[in-house]
Order: structure tokens, then sequence, then C-alpha cells
């Protein structure tokens, strides 16, 4: 059916807006900025907020513009006096139960709810009373939830149930009493919560925040008898900048070593030679399962929110998962064995530091097995976010700095690394390698684009050598549970599948910089940073991880070759069933 | 009902109800009846403060407007309409520390009758705090610094002496 164009006016501006718009969407049209703060494009369209109000003539009552959609002839004014008078209303009423204390917040400075009470100039409090008091759940290794902060805004719930299909949250009681809570109220820690920190990115306050890891790494930079490595995850240095002000999508690869190197480390090198290292293991992984037709389809194991949702959804289909750890747990393993022994450093005095998109990565490098010889393969994980405080913090003039180069040997990267951070990127790289490694012959065109794109789930099918291999990409847990429905159901017919717990891959994760609910309805965030990564390999000079110098001289002198006994035991792991709720 | 009940009371018990009914989603119901409920009962406890009557209509009227359902749209109604018809009951409350229909324990102020009192006691016994004191067969006295005006005094005298 074709979709017809309605005429409207908005605070005296013609509008011509298509029938299927809000009136938010249509007041964009023409550069009006209606304030929301509940509203999140596409995840909670809900209109409890009430901060959207606008009036219609002829209406009785306000209409909620982020829900209402346009009809012929409307008139609205979306800042008339009385409209103003209830948002301040609303607003003061929201801040007489809020913890105010700005001042210690993670969030000042990025708080949609603060923007609001500086737009509309909030001098005192009008309408103050009870306040709800909550204690602060910090059990869980990734998620700090303080609902002190908490605005009942119910985007954390939507991105939680409706994005991710876990719904490890919800709202409980009802009036004043309503808060969010888990099960039984028992912490994040003990629920079906995977880490993914989706909601933290939803949250428009301080409410939810990664656990802070930053001054564990103070202390060992501080520490003379430790030797402390960073590696840096390919998404961080597309999105570092942001915290700087630099526009989205922006590659501060060099400024970010230089920063890092100011701030003390040792050496500095780069996740994506441990990503290369994946894929050299998993590559092979796959083709000896391939041609033994064994536990097919084989899925990607990088991702550790993904990684702990099969191991409490689908316990029955671990077998499925590939036995590779993640890229910086390979990594960690790597600095602490053949690193050390070559340049004579005590595996023990050697501290890891990762700096990850990802906050399920912090719960990851607790996992004891990810370990060798009793020691953590990966010492303490700090996000985008962290690393941008700690920058700060080091008195450091980020946008200032001149570029470096990350540390060599194990500093050089191929371009197969470098996609790791977007949806598609593990399986674009590990096609490149399983193709050449299946034919014996040099790709023509190493671009997959079929696995590119923002699509939810995308499936290819590939003709290596004669062999046809299905593909399929999925990333956001609710893509991931219609693949394993169809595993589980015996109608996969596909050989290799690649999922990534957030929706658009690591670029997204729960660790990078939080973006307004503005930004995201105006900008394609995820497309931004993934291009980004995109260009990065498209002008590397090695985009193929078995072409890697690095790659070829570390199975040379120490792993011998992909799969082999050694790198068995140092970079592949195993799986645990584990029950979602352990209350 | 009659002028015995007290219309800040009744606007009292009709917010008390929609704040234990609403669902809590939109913020004009969920928080702005809870601090409309909070007025009225610091009104009724005889700490209303100037002001408090224009914060209750700004509020009542803006959660009309802006609540997201019928509930929070109807709820500041018995608020509105007894500001409306009996604003002089608001006003004797905060400016007069008065509750005139006298159902408001805070604001009223039971006093014993001298002519009636037969001084029998019985109020004296059944006191619950001790604030009566007085001689046998001699009129007795409340002390209002002690006093809890729970009534109790009022339903015992035999000669209807005490009276708020």
């Amino acid at each position: 059916m074709e979709e017809k164009t309605v005429n409207l006016t908005i605070d005296g501006t013609k509008v011509k807006a298509n029938e299927k718009m809000t009136i938010l969407e249509a007041a964009k049209l023409v550069g009006i900025d209606i304030p929301t703060l509940c509203f999140l494009k596409d995840v909670n369209e809900v209109g409890d907020c009430r901060m959207c109000i606008v009036e219609v003539e002829g209406k009785k009552g306000f209409a909620t513009s982020c829900i209402q959609k346009v009809e012929e002839g409307m008139v609205i004014h979306t800042h008339s006096p009385a409209v103003l008078e209830a948002r301040r209303v609303v607003l003061d009423l929201i801040l007489s139960n809020h913890h105010k204390d700005c001042l210690t917040c993670s969030r000042s400075g990025n708080c949609e709810l603060q923007n609001l009470a500086i737009k509309f100039n909030v001098q005192n409090i009008e309408y103050t009373g009870e306040q709800s008091e909550h204690l602060i759940d910090d059990l869980s290794p990734s998620i700090v939830r303080d609902f002190n902060k908490c605005i009942l805004c119910r985007r954390c719930i939507a991105t939680c149930k409706n994005v991710q299909k876990i719904g490890a949250i919800d709202c409980i009681n009802r009036g004043f009493e309503s808060c969010i809570s888990t099960v039984g109220n028992n912490s994040l820690r003990d629920v079906n919560c995977t880490n993914c920190g989706q909601c933290i990115e939803a949250c428009p306050t301080g409410a939810l925040r990664e656990k802070d890891n930053t001054d564990e790494v103070w202390n060992v930079l501080k520490d003379d008898k430790k030797y402390v490595i960073v590696q840096t995850a390919p998404a961080v240095r597309v999105a570092l900048g942001e915290e700087f002000g630099l526009p989205i999508g922006t590659n501060v690869t060099g400024k970010m070593v230089t920063a890092l190197k100011k701030l003390g480390f040792d050496k500095v090198f780069d996740t994506n030679t441990g990503a290369d290292l994946t894929i050299m293991e998993e590559a092979n992984e796959f083709v000896e399962r391939l041609k033994a037709n064994r536990d097919l389809p084989m899925i990607t194991s990088c991702s550790p929110g993904w990684v702990k949702y099969i191991e409490m959804n689908y316990p029955e289909n671990l077998k499925h998962l590939s036995t590779c750890k993640s890229p910086h747990e390979m990594f960690g393993a790597i600095l602490k064995s053949y690193y050390a022994q070559k340049n004579g450093i005590d595996p023990k005095s050697i501290c890891v530091v990762s700096v990850m998109p990802c906050i399920a990565k912090k719960y990851e490098a607790k996992r004891e097995e990810l370990s060798n010889n009793g020691m953590p393969d990966v010492d303490i994980v700090v996000t985008t976010r962290e690393l941008a405080r700690m920058i700060k913090q080091g008195n450091i003039e980020f946008v200032e700095l001149d570029d470096s180069k990350f540390d060599i040997p194990m500093g050089e990267a191929t371009g197969a690394g470098a996609i790791f951070g977007t949806t598609g990127g593990v399986m674009e790289a590990a096609l490149r390698t399983v193709c050449e490694t299946l034919t014996g012959k040099e790709l023509g065109k190493i671009e997959f684009e079929s696995v590119r794109g923002e699509e939810s789930i995308k499936r290819t099918t590939i003709e290596i050598g004669g062999n046809k291999i299905k593909a399929v990409v999925a990333h956001g847990l609710a893509n991931a549970q219609k693949i394993m429905e169809e595993i589980k159901a015996g109608e996969a017919d596909y050989q290799f599948v690649e999922i990534m717990a957030c929706p658009g891959g690591c670029v997204m994760g729960g660790g990078q910089p939080i973006k307004s609910s503005k930004t995201r309805m105006n900008i394609d965030v995820r497309k931004k940073r993934a291009e980004a990564l995109y260009t990065i390999d498209g002008r590397s000079i090695i985009r193929k991880s078995h072409e890697s110098p690095v790659m070829i001289q570390l199975y040379k002198e120490y792993l011998e070759k992909p799969g082999s006994h050694k790198a068995h035991e140092l970079l592949h792991t195993h799986y645990i069933p584990r029950v979602k709720y352990n209350i | 009902m009659d002028d015995s009940k007290c219309m800040v009371n009744i606007a009292k018990f009709y917010l008390e109800f929609t704040v234990d009914e609403s669902c809590g989603k939109c913020t004009p119901c969920r928080i702005g009846t809870k601090r409309m409920q909070e007025i009225l009962q610091k009104i009724c406890d005889g700490k209303g403060e100037k002001g408090d009557l224009e914060k209750l209509e700004q509020l009542a009227n803006n959660i009309k407007r802006a609540s997201l359902c019928g509930l929070g749209q109807t709820a500041p109604n018995p608020v509105l309409s007894t500001l409306k018809y009996f604003k002089d009951e608001y006003t004797a409350h905060i400016r007069d520390k008065l509750c005139p229909a006298g159902e408001c324990k805070a604001l009223a102020n039971i006093k014993i009758d001298p002519t009636k009192c037969k001084g029998c006691g019985l109020c004296k016994k059944n006191c619950p705090v001790g604030a009566i004191s007085g001689e046998i067969k001699q009129p007795h006295k409340i002390d209002p610094d002690v006093c809890i005006k729970c009534g109790l005094c009022m339903t015992k005298c035999p000669f209807k002496a005490i009276n708020k």
C-alpha cells in the first residue's frame, strides 16, 4: 500500500510528513528538537516519562510526541506556556526522587537528565518529599546497579527483554514503590544476566555503570616489580576519540598508543594480533571439523556475553562452540609464555591489561579455566570509557597527541584482525584463511561483502574448491536465539556461524562511549564505527591472518602448527553448562 | 457526608487510593500523586505553610493534563474540587491551624468544660498518656502538651463535658 503524506503545522512551520511518522520525527524534519527521556529509537517507545508532551489544537490534554502518529491538519505547539509548565513539573518530580549527587556520578557531563535540568534552568526542586532508597548492587564482576539514580524510563528493560531477549531485569511493585529488579531481587551476578552491558548503553543516567577497575591499573603501573603490558581491542580505537569530542568513527589508533605509552605501560600491544591468532586456530579447527563432518555448524566463541548465554540456555549444544579462547585471552596466554620466555621476563611478574569495548570481558577474565600454570591469561580488563577516564586523570591532552605505533613484534596485526570488532568481521577474517587453506590458492577478492552490514541475520554460501560452505552471521542475542533454535530443531544446513552478543558487534559493545537517545536517533553509530574498521582493513598491507609475519614466526618458533598440542594447551578452552539462576 | 467531615481529609483519602493504585509507569502519576498526598498530609498534620495550596493546585492541574492514562488524569479531581468549593477549610488548616470539622487530630483542641464536669475521674482513669489531672468532685483539666488527641476521654465522659 502506498504511504500517504500528511500536512501539519508545528510551531507555525508547515510540515509534510509521512503518515507513519511520529510527531517527534516530523518535528525533526523542520529542525525542532522536542526533549525526550524514556524514548530510545526502535527500542523503547512507550511514552512514560512525559517529557515529550506537546499541545495539539482541539485535543484535550497533551499528546505524547514520541509515540503519537501525525495526522492531516494537526496544529502542534511544542513550547506553549502550558507545555513548558507541565514539562518543568514533570522534570521537577523526576528530580525530587533522584539522588542528585552529580559531582560524584560517573555519568556527570553525559547524563540525559542532567542535560534536561540545564536546558530547563532548574534552580531548585519545588516538590520535595520521600525518596526511594535502594542498596547498590556491585556483586557482578561487570555491572554496578544504583537504583537511587534510576528514573524508571525502562530503556534497560526494553533492551534486555526485547533486543537481547534475556529479560534479566523487569519492573516490580507499583506506584511510587516501582523499581527495576531481577528474579527474587537477587544480584545480577546470580541471575540470567549475560554481562553484555547493553543496559548500560541504554541508561540515560548513572543508574547502571560498568565496574571500574582503573584503580587496579594505576596500582600495577606504579609497581616497579610488575611488567605491565596493555593490549587494545579493535573496536576501542574507532570509539575512544568520541570521549574527547572527536566525531563518531574517528580512528585514533596512533593517539591511543601514544597515550598508553605516556600512562606508563611497559609495552603497548594490539589485540588484533590476538585476533590473527584466533583466526589461525579457529580456521584450522573449522577445516578439521568440516573434513571430519563433526560437530557442525561450528560457532565462534569470541564474545563472552554470547558464551555465557549458550552455557546457560543451550548447554546441550556446547559442542558446536569453537574451543578457541577469545583473542585477548589467547594473546594474554602467549604473552605470559612465548613472549616472556623469548625476552627473559618472569611470567609471574607480567600483568596483562586489556582495553576492551566490552564489559563481559571483565567477567571472562575471571573464569578459572582461562589460565595457565595458575596465572590468569588476562589480569585486568578496562573498557573504552575507563581508558578515556585514565587518560584524562593522567593529564594527557589526547586530541593534541602525535601518533605512535604499537610496540613490535606483537603489535603488528593484519587487516583481518581489525574487522573482528564488527558484526561479520570474524567470519570474513576466518573465511579469508579457510578459503586459502582449503584450496591452497590465493583468493582474488578478499572482501566478503555478503557478511557485512547491519542486517540482523546474514546468510551466505561460499564456494571453495568445489565445496559449498554455508555461513551465517548473527548479532544481538535475540538473533542468536533464532539460530540456536534452528540448530536445536535440526534445521541448520550451514557449517559456520558467527555470533556476537551485542547488536552490531564489538563496536557497539557495553563498554563503548555511551551515546544519547538523540544521537542514536540521528546518527547510525554502528555504521560509522564499523566503516572506520573496514577502512583500517582496506589500508592494511597484510589482510590475511595466515600471512602475518608475527603469526608465521610464532608458529615456527613456538606453537609448531595450528591445533598443535602446545596450541591446545595455551589457546583453547572448554565450556561449562551453567544454571541460569544461582539463587 | 455532612459538616462533621473534613474536606482536606476527604481529598487525602482519595489521593491515598490513587497513590496505591498508580501502576507507576508515567512520572506525573507515579511521583506527582505521592507528592500531592504528602502536601495534604502536611496540611492535616497542622504543618501546612503559605504557598502549599498554590503548589498543590499547580501540581494537580499538571498531573491532570500530563498523565498517560485515565487514572492519573482524574487522580487530582478530588483535590481540585475541594479546593474550588471548600478553600476556606484548607485555609483554616494552614493559617489558623484549625480543622473546622474537628477530624484532623493534630489540629484538634480537646477541652473539658468546667461547668459540665462533675469530677468523676473516669476520663483521668482512661487517658492512655496521663494527660488529665484533677481532684475527685472537682473539674478536671487536660494538659495539651501531653494529650495525643485520641478522643478516648470524649467517649468515656458520661456528662458530655469533653469537646473538641
